[in-house]
């Protein structure tokens, strides 16, 4: 049992103790979460839930999260200490981002004591994946605009709400347990002001789920049709049209991603080969060893590792002393989705013409730089597109005007959202 | 910079910002310094190292030592005002030079003088684990030791009563701590890009040197030299890391007292986005820099390969910032009237100094391939 007065570097040495005994090397797919087929997907998932059991078990979930809701109420500086003696190690990655951070964090902020007692003590089971219902076919980055509709029931006296809509580019709804909802309660209110969040449980009548094949031929990404779907009032979260405050803490936490103090994953610079093959090993393969241009390219994108795991640090540091505003972790996403572009970029050119074609094997020893390739962008899209952070770190964080909107103090049922007609 | 600084370390920082501030202001620069041979007061660098600037690497038992004990973080601290302040003078030579004597050990009067600022030192880095065809080269004769060949740029050459001189040996790296009037050494002026940072071509024509020279061991300095490389490369990452702050703070600001179209330049979309990836580099530029002072303070593993991280990111990205920076400006930003160019020229210098990012890119490889040997 850990001690909640316990220091940084004891906890550390606990939790080293702990992981070296009882956590095996890391799996390939624990970082690209990429399985062949569904089969092997739902293997993953159920090993995940087991694996954030066992560490549930051995008392290091929920490093962050109150003691009362079954976590350890330590501090960031105590995650990170996990986070890093984790590298190299096998961890529940499905868990880590969305259900630790944004949806967990979300929870614990705004959720009713009834809502944080039954769902994050089973979230840090292992029992509930989440996933955030937030883009929408029309609209993906305008995340306000939102159209999925929730209305009073209204019969039979209760206050039960329908909710009728649909979400897209959820990740994983198929098997997913809960997601956080927004969706509008009121059209006669300007766009923000008339959401509602919803915690939504997934397998449900009425909650169709589609999958979206990407251009790599996968299909992790969903969208949820709901049709009618009754559910009690004690499922909203926060005041009826007050989603927006919900809102853009929910931003906040989303753009935390993986650096959120609520996630268990290893950050570190291990270089470890486990990690999948990097640079290097698609240099060695393409025989460009020797070439000075080639080992530029491999120490650039080693570098731009070491400038991405000191930036989180940074971001760390400023949000502990006091320095940042919460907005500042857009400066981190947009880093990271840049350099992720670049180093996918590197990777393609080391490759040489052999990332046209590849056969089983070489994907064994290299990955797939032409596909990655392709799928580049996805760092620069997923989690909120790079543009908004530009918009956001311009408006929120240097304080420079704010863009002029055509659906601002106008009921939202006014907003165009689509080209005038006729 | 570190947001979590001891009070001991912001005082450091703030006294030298000070100093800097009332002797070495731009306007000084643009009219005095500007036409001086050496680029700065030999007086004033003096008053200057009492504040601590060159002790920083230096283990206390050789005279040296920093307000936090964490040596490289102090010295980047200073480093990084230099760079806010444009400042001249030799700082990063004197504190590798006096590093690399305190930690070898010897040469005490020499390293007395450039702690307590009354000499200065310029590093003759003619050998360097990414040249394949060093530009010096140093043999034993007997006990005494020869240096033959030309390594450019090296600064402050013309003002130095000592050259810390890097050369390949068979089987090795040599450093010799040689008298800059010693017989032999051809030292000509060259022009540069900064308004006064002076550098040098110094030539060695079999410059004989006795054992006493010898800076640690015979064609053993390889590993000290890795360090000063790193030392190096942490100091000229924080003076950059200065110097991009300035240069984009006045940029900003500039947006918003510019107008054009009846608007500010920071109301277009266009422009605020390039804001924003500036602002992205800044930070992430702080944050290795910062990483690798850290690294050295800490004798981290990693330590040699963060010094160049920072050095190929915060080389590639400096100039790019103030370049931009430069763009954002239009015409006024290339004038010399304007402060711009004092951070245009700062960063760009630096990235030239103790390996450019494609060097340091090429050693982080090289790095990757010994550990995947070794593992």
């Amino acid at each position: 049992m850990i001690a909640p007065d316990i220091g940084v570097e004891e906890f550390r040495a606990a939790a080293r103790a702990w992981i070296k005994a009882n956590l095996g090397p890391i799996q390939p797919w624990d970082i690209d979460q990429e399985c062949a087929d569904d089969a092997e997907e739902l293997v993953a998932v159920a090993r995940d839930r087991a694996l954030q059991r066992r560490i549930h078990d051995g008392g290091f979930a929920g490093i962050c999260f109150p003691r009362e809701y079954g976590g350890l109420g330590l501090s960031p500086a105590h995650q990170r200490a996990f986070n890093e003696e984790l590298v190299g190690h096998e961890f529940p990655s499905r868990f880590a981002v969305p259900t630790f951070s944004p949806c967990a964090a979300v929870l614990l902020e705004y959720g009713s004591p009834e809502q944080k007692a039954r769902h994050i003590p089973a979230i840090l089971k292992g029992d509930e994946v989440w996933v955030q219902m937030l883009s929408e076919p029309g609209g993906g980055s305008d995340v306000a605009g939102a159209t999925t509709s929730a209305v009073r029931a209204g019969d039979c006296g209760d206050d039960d709400w329908i909710i009728n809509g649909s979400k897209v580019w959820t990740s994983r709804a198929w098997w997913a347990d809960w997601g956080l909802c927004l969706a509008r309660t009121n059209w006669n209110l300007p766009k923000h002001q008339g959401l509602t969040v919803f915690l939504l449980k997934l397998q449900q009548p009425g909650v169709e789920i589609h999958r979206i094949e990407r251009l790599t031929g996968e299909t992790e990404a969903c969208q949820e049709f709901m049709t009618d779907v009754r559910i009690p009032d004690s499922l909203r979260m926060g005041e009826v049209d007050g989603g927006w405050t919900i809102g853009t803490r929910w931003m906040f936490h989303e753009r935390m991603g993986s650096n959120s103090p609520y996630v268990t994953r290893p950050v570190g610079l291990s270089g470890a080969a486990a990690e999948g093959p990097g640079p290097l090993a698609i240099a060695r393969r393409a025989g460009r060893l020797d070439d000075p241009a080639a080992l530029e390219l491999v120490g650039e994108a080693r570098a731009l590792d070491i400038v991405t795991h000191a930036l989180r640090k940074r971001m760390i540091d400023a949000a502990t002393s006091g320095a940042g505003n919460s907005d500042g972790s857009a400066i981190d996403r947009l880093f990271v989705g840049m350099a992720h572009v670049r180093q996918k970029t590197i990777a393609f050119e080391l490759a040489g013409s052999e990332a046209a074609a590849w056969d089983e094997d070489e994907a064994a020893q290299v990955g797939t730089p032409g596909m990655d390739f392709l799928m580049r962008q996805v760092s620069c899209i997923g989690g909120g597109t790079t543009e908004i952070s530009r918009n956001v770190i311009a408006e929120r964080v240097l304080g420079m005007p704010r863009e002029p909107s055509g659906d601002r103090n106008i009921p939202f049922r006014d907003v165009p959202r689509g080209p005038a007609r006729g | 910079m570190w947001h979590n600084l001891g009070s001991d370390q912001e005082l450091f920082r703030d006294t030298t910002a000070r100093f800097l501030e009332q002797h070495v202001g731009l306007a000084h620069q643009r009219k005095v310094l500007r036409h001086d041979p050496a680029g700065f007061d030999p007086g004033w660098w003096k008053s200057g190292a009492e504040l601590g600037w060159t002790m920083c690497l230096v283990p206390e038992a050789a005279g040296g030592g920093s307000v936090s004990g964490r040596g490289p973080t102090d010295a980047a601290l200073i480093a990084y005002e230099f760079g806010r302040h444009a400042a001249p003078g030799p700082f990063v030579d004197c504190n590798i030079t006096a590093a690399a004597l305190g930690r070898a050990g010897g040469h005490e009067a020499a390293l007395a003088a450039l702690l307590g600022g009354e000499a200065v030192a310029g590093h003759c880095l003619g050998a360097a684990p990414w040249r394949r065809d060093p530009a010096i080269e140093i043999r034993r004769d007997g006990s005494d030791f020869i240096i033959s060949g030309e390594v450019r740029p090296v600064e402050s050459a013309g003002q130095a009563r000592w050259l810390l001189v890097t050369g390949a040996s068979a089987g090795g790296m040599t450093q010799l701590l040689v008298p800059a009037d010693a017989p032999g050494i051809a030292i000509r002026p060259l022009k540069g890009m900064d308004v006064t940072r002076r550098f040098f071509a110094v030539g060695f024509s079999g410059v004989r040197l006795p054992a006493a020279a010898l800076v640690g061991g015979f064609a053993r300095a390889d590993e000290a030299v890795s360090r000063q490389i790193a030392e190096a490369a942490v100091l000229l990452c924080a003076e950059a890391v200065g110097a991009m702050d300035a240069a984009f703070a006045m940029t900003l600001d500039y947006a918003f007292q510019r107008y054009t179209f009846g608007r500010a330049l920071a109301s277009y979309q266009a422009l605020k986005h390039r804001f924003a990836d500036l602002k992205s580099w800044l930070e992430a530029s702080h944050a290795v820099s910062d990483a690798a002072a850290d690294a050295l303070a800490d004798d981290s593993p990693l330590a040699i390969e963060t010094a160049s991280a920072a050095k190929a990111y915060v080389g590639d990205k400096g100039p790019e910032l103030a370049q931009d920076c430069v763009q954002l400006h239009g015409g006024i930003g290339v004038t010399y009237e304007h402060d711009l160019h004092f951070f245009l020229r700062r960063v760009t210098v630096n990235r030239l100094l103790y390996g450019t990012p494609a060097e340091h890119r090429r050693l982080i490889a090289a790095i990757r391939l010994r550990e995947e040997k070794a593992a």
